[in-house]
């Protein structure tokens, strides 16, 4: 059975959980995917933008060097970092902007917490001509500095959000306040595979890209499956858009990598399927991280693309049913990995992307040397290289 | 569904239909800027001509609340408030006021405490009725008939976007009375009225046979007595949240104003 379900259920992860204002909006839109999903022209427009202007199929690189350095596995990267804008994000935005205009809409919002998903919805907005305005957290802001020039540069209104924690968190809140409002002519362009449903199918199917290329590509590199796939998670869009091709073939073991921030137990983290629980965030049923309270808890995590106390409810599915596992690593192991990439490949990964780095460099020598890891590299690091500079320095 | 047990709020609408009166439901947010605070206002605001009194229960991200709203649910929480310490409270109320009592919550607080467990403590303490504004109808089954065994009610809402066949599933399930969103967007105080909103309530009265109360923008005597032509109660929260946020610290102060706000805004109500 394919999922979600009609309900949009992932076993008893997903649902739709907002305002009564929301659901006939996202009936719609439900509906509106339904039919574009099942029509040629639409697919074909679509998989057109990703080969001319996302510049896709991403390169699956052989990175041997690292490989040679770590011993073990041979380690091969998902290049998205070469995408246009930088990562993976692009992906879902050209999807859901062509969505957007075949529904007629004429104004576009969207979150971001990095600023990835912003540039690329900024930059879809800007290629298709629809007005678009991004939520921001101050925090990520002032974090992510160049990302919001980006975004303005390419005609977009970043709206900063000073409730809560200034996160990513908060600007879904304040998008979702927006929406909740003007409804009627705004297209709310979710940037994980998370929220209420439709959301969480709708990003992860415009990602799956990520991992049907990986696939081909594998088949007709080593004329096999890669027996491990190894991506970051915060909401999870990257990493479902690897693993979701992948679920019927159960011998490649699919590792979600989460922000172990200052580690676990210090409880500035955002591992929230590691360390989480079941409750209910941002529109659906999923692992968060809570207090005792069901009051939503702050996360940290070096890397703002992964500062999220929630996750998307595909993943809290796959977790519960064994098909996926799911580990944390350290803000210093990331950083550890941003240079030994560098170093190694002259490949500088987003923090995100490093986090999946890290993990990789923590197996492959365990595995061996006929295994294949592969790694998403959601993102390139142009973006962090002034919060390296700034935590190299306090080193 | 009906309940087995007599229930505050009907009893409450049905003896207002008799005086063709209209309710006046007033929201604060339990534990702003703490419980006590909260006891005394339940019962100013009664006082002063409240029919109904809807408690807020704070939750850390409140996607359908306004600023005013958010700020005191973040005082609310700074102070130490839980959804346990407000049913206690809920429990030392009911010791001496018998206006019907309707939490307001968000479903992740409820969800951790346990549906069966809350529903089970909510009906015990006196608690009347129940609104989950992030719980649509589609999953809102199991907490209903939970509290409906208990003879609580789960409010439902309906929203200016509503279908018509959401309207008739509502108006086959309803439980109290039916809280209809003025508006599409977030709580807090308007200067105007929405537009269409008597196109939306007359949509719903249509189809509805069972107490409506309209909420969301509504702050002064005016608007109150405008909106209630369409309903039978009309709902006012962040106006008297703002009065909390501005007066809060002095107590004495803070009961009258409250008082005379709330009986100002009734008196627009009456026959």
């Amino acid at each position: 059975m394919s999922l979600p379900d009609e309900r949009g259920r992932f076993g008893d992860f997903g649902g739709m959980y907002v305002p009564e204002t929301l659901m006939p909006a996202l009936e719609e839109l439900a509906d509106a995917y339904a039919k574009a999903k099942n029509d040629p022209l639409f697919q074909a427009e679509y998989l057109t933008y990703l080969r001319d202007y996302v510049g896709r199929p991403s390169l699956l690189y052989n990175a041997e060097r690292l490989t040679q350095h770590l011993g073990g596995a041979q380690i091969f990267l998902k290049r998205e970092d070469l995408n246009h804008t930088g990562a993976h994000k692009i992906n879902n935005t050209i999807g859901q902007i062509l969505l957007a205009k075949r529904m007629g809409k004429t104004r576009v919002i969207a979150e971001t917490g990095a600023g990835q998903h912003g540039v690329a919805t900024a930059t879809a907005c800007a290629l298709f001509g629809l007005k678009c305005e991004v939520y921001m957290g101050e925090e990520d802001i002032r974090r992510q500095e160049l990302n919001v020039f980006r975004m303005r540069l390419l005609g977009a209104k970043v709206i900063s959000v000073t409730s809560g924690s200034k996160t990513l968190k908060d600007a879904i809140n304040e998008a979702f306040r927006d929406w909740v409002t003007n409804v009627g002519d705004t297209f709310y362009c979710f940037g994980t595979a998370a929220g209420p449903h439709p959301y969480p199918a709708i990003v992860r199917d415009f990602q799956c890209i990520i991992g049907t290329e990986t696939k081909e590509q594998a088949l007709q590199r080593l004329g096999r499956l890669p027996d491990c796939l190894v991506a970051c998670v915060g909401g999870g869009s990257n990493a479902i858009g690897m693993f979701h091709p992948f679920i019927a073939d159960t011998q490649v073991r699919l590792i979600g990598v989460e922000a172990g921030g200052r580690g676990i137990d210090s409880g500035a983290h955002a591992a929230t399927l590691t360390a989480g629980n079941t409750g209910v965030l941002h529109g659906s049923l999923s692992y968060v991280l809570q207090n005792k309270d069901g009051q939503i808890t702050a996360t940290h995590s070096v890397s703002a693309g992964l500062d999220y106390p929630g996750v998307g409810p595909e993943h809290s599915w796959l977790k519960d049913s064994g098909r996926a596992e799911y580990v944390a690593v350290t803000d210093e192991e990331a950083l550890d990995a941003c240079r030994l990439l560098s170093e190694t490949e002259g490949i500088i990964p987003a923090l995100e992307s490093a986090h999946a780095v890290a993990y990789a460099a923590k197996l492959a020598p365990s595995l061996p040397s006929t295994q294949v890891v592969v790694v998403n590299l959601s993102g390139r690091g142009d973006k962090d290289v002034q919060t390296i500079a700034q935590l190299l320095e306090v080193e | 569904m009906e309940l087995r047990v007599k229930n505050r709020i009907d009893s409450m609408f049905g003896a207002l239909a008799a005086k063709h009166e209209k309710a006046l439901i007033t929201y604060i947010m339990a534990g702003d800027p703490d419980l006590p605070t909260t006891e005394m206002l339940v019962k100013t605001l009664a006082a002063g001509g409240a029919d109904l009194i809807e408690l807020g229960v704070p939750f850390s991200d409140p996607v359908a609340d306004g600023l005013a709203i958010q700020r005191a649910g973040q005082r609310s929480l700074e102070a130490g408030a839980s959804l346990q310490a407000i049913l206690d409270l809920v429990r030392s109320l009911r010791q001496d006021t018998e206006v019907p009592l309707v939490l307001m919550s968000y479903y992740n607080p409820i969800l951790q405490y346990g549906l069966a467990e809350f529903a089970a403590q909510a009906a015990l303490v006196g608690v009347d009725g129940v609104i989950v504004p992030d719980l649509p109808l589609e999953e809102s089954v199991t907490l209903a008939e939970l509290l409906a065994a208990r003879g609580a009610y789960l409010v439902p809402l309906l929203a200016p976007t509503s279908t018509a066949a959401k309207i008739a599933k509502v108006a086959a399930q309803a439980g109290g009375f039916v809280y209809c969103v003025s508006l599409t967007g977030v709580t807090g105080t308007r200067t105007e009225l929405p537009l269409n909103v008597g196109e939306f309530l007359a949509r719903v009265r249509e189809r509805v046979p069972r107490p409506l109360a309209v909420g969301f923008g509504i702050a002064t005597p005016e608007q109150a007595r405008q909106l209630s032509s369409y309903t039978d109660g009309v709902i006012v929260g962040s106006a008297i949240v703002n009065l909390i946020e501005q007066y809060g610290a002095d107590k004495a102060l803070l009961h009258t104003k409250i008082k005379q706000f709330v009986a100002n805004l009734k008196a627009g109500l009456k026959a």
